[in-house]
């Protein structure tokens, strides 16, 4: 579903990512994983053309999607949950909600949405800021499930957050992937990772070092490729 | 006759009034200044020189094309606007992410430029607009003898920036604006077309102050300067209202407009620094204006 070649980029003149290689098949969730600052946010940005420049090749369903602009890749059916989350403050919950246009179709209906967050829909004329760090990243997720993209790229999405909330938030994972979804996870809590993702891309100063498919012993493997 | 500390109650009406027809003006110049501030971080210095560029539009379609008030009054923003689309195109686009400065410099340089091109034309003596006829006439309300025109002034004025303000914080599109002048990129990441959106709001603000130009021309001379001598005040108020919101410079532009008229009553020595006065005042107590919200 998403190929991508020796993906390289830059914040002004310093060379962040030297070639990123990696697939992920349609239905798949996988996550990329390495340490503070080795690049996976910033693959996940040059995916969205949202550094400033990059190289390489970003195909997805067979799209070239390397020189469109940012607008154009999500409108390819490409959705980023950023690490902030990204909530707009002066906007409501439920603005916040709906402010992604819809790109295609096989998005959630607001009510299945509200199924999956009932949290959302008691907050849904609150302003986005009020709510707690669980509710603001249910809402970050829960905002790009209903515009039709089909892959879904989450920055970290456990960060921060209580053990309940993070439960909650590896619960939803599964119910949206049966739903068929395809996932891409950038996680500090390998455990997390390991315990939802069908395969590992080990990102280590700016490229993707190692591949580990989840199976048996999948944690031990996961920790001794990232030496923690 | 009565009076109010030593002032004829009449005199104080007056006065009011032509506080609150300059607060009309005052809010939706200030209106314009702050969307396109908070959306593009540009300081909009060419706002005054459109608002005049409006009151000439009005004057030119009348004078050229035989198109009364109320066809200006639709015609003059669009015009207008789309010429304010073109500055933003081929212009203001270049300087997004730079430093404040660079946009000022360019936006007072357009701002020399146009009134330089109209002083050309047409001297600076200031040309007359005629009130439109079905706007002629006064009515007594007993207390104050009230000009329909200069009623109707407050009036669409009013209309304009409650539709404005519905616009901005009750649709769709407004929270695709609000969103973008909060962080653009991640907008752009939902697939909306932000430069499409900034180009759009940058040629609705600018349409805004030429629909005050419109509405100036019967009222003040048609003249050059016209938007010079207004846009410092209305800088001001932009600061007081709070940089980025809507409600607040509707309210500081009326609000302003009123303590300016009562203090030509009261102290009118002051009655042309009272708005500084205010704006440190605000700034020292609360440095994101009187509505703006925290960053
Ligand atoms: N906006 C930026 N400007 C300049 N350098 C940046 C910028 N964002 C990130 N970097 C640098 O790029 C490198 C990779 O950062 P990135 O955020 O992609 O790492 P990460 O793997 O997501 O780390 P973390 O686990 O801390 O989130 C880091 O050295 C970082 O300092
Ligand atoms: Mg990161």
């Amino acid at each position: 579903m998403l190929e991508v070649r020796d993906l390289q980029a830059w914040y002004g003149d310093s060379h962040i990512l030297h070639g990123v290689t990696f697939d992920i098949q349609e239905g798949e969730v996988v996550s990329l994983l390495g340490r503070n600052g080795a690049g996976k946010t910033t693959t996940m940005k040059s995916i969205m053309g949202l550094t400033p420049r990059r190289t390489g090749s970003v195909k997805f369903r067979g799209k070239e999607l390397i020189d469109a602009r940012t607008d154009q890749v999500a409108r390819a059916g490409i959705a980023f949950c950023p690490e902030e989350r990204a909530i707009f403050a002066s906007l409501t919950v439920i603005e916040n909600l709906l402010l992604p246009p819809r790109i295609g179709d096989g998005g959630l209906s607001l009510e299945a949405i509200y199924e999956l967050f009932p949290n959302l829909r008691e907050r849904a004329g609150g302003q986005g800021s009020k709510l707690s760090g669980g509710e603001q990243q249910m809402l970050a997720i829960a905002r790009i499930l209903r515009t039709g993209a089909r892959l879904l790229l989450l920055d970290e999405p456990t960060e921060g957050l209580a053990p309940v909330i993070v439960h909650q938030i590896g619960r939803m994972i599964q119910s949206i992937r049966q739903r068929g979804f395809t996932i891409v996870l950038v996680e500090q809590n390998v455990r997390f990772a390991a315990a939802v993702a069908d395969r590992h891309f080990i990102v280590e100063q700016g490229k993707v070092t190692d591949m580990i498919a989840s199976g048996t012993g999948t944690l031990e493997r996961l920790q001794a490729s990232l030496r923690i | 006759m009565d009076t109010l500390f030593g002032i004829p109650l009449p005199l104080f009406y007056g006065q009011l009034l032509l506080g609150l027809i300059n607060g009309a003006f005052y809010a939706m110049l200030s209106l314009g200044l702050s969307v396109i501030f908070g959306l593009l971080g540009i300081v909009n210095l060419v706002h005054g020189a459109l608002f005049m560029t409006g009151a000439f539009t009005a004057w030119i379609l009348l004078d050229t094309f035989g198109l009364g008030f109320w066809w200006s009054l639709a015609l003059a923003p669009l015009i207008v606007g789309a010429f304010g689309i073109l500055i933003e195109r081929l212009l203001l686009r270049h300087l997004y992410g730079l430093d404040h400065m660079y946009g000022l410099v360019l936006t007072l340089g357009l701002a020399l430029v146009i009134e330089g091109a109209f002083r050309n034309k047409y001297g600076s003596g200031g040309l007359a607009y005629q009130i439109p006829d079905a706007l002629r006439g006064a009515t007594n309300l007993g207390f104050i003898v009230l000009p329909y025109y200069r009623g109707a002034v407050v009036g669409i004025s009013l209309v304009v920036c409650l539709l404005t303000w519905a616009l901005i914080e009750k649709t769709r599109l407004g929270a695709r604006l609000r969103a973008a002048t909060e962080n653009a990129p991640m907008v752009q990441a939902f697939g909306i077309n932000v430069p499409v959106l900034v180009t759009l709001t940058y040629g609705a603000g600018v349409a805004l102050a030429a629909c005050a130009g419109v509405l100036a021309a019967p009222i003040y001379s048609v003249n050059p300067q016209m938007g010079a001598n207004l846009i410092i005040v209305v800088f001001a108020i932009v600061v007081i209202g709070g940089m980025g919101s809507i409600m607040g410079s509707v309210l500081s532009g009326f609000g302003f407009g009123v303590i300016e008229a009562l203090t030509k009553v009261f102290y009118p020595q002051a009655s042309s620094t009272v708005i500084f006065l205010c704006m440190v005042a605000v700034l020292l107590f609360r440095p994101s204006g009187l509505f703006g919200r925290r960053s």
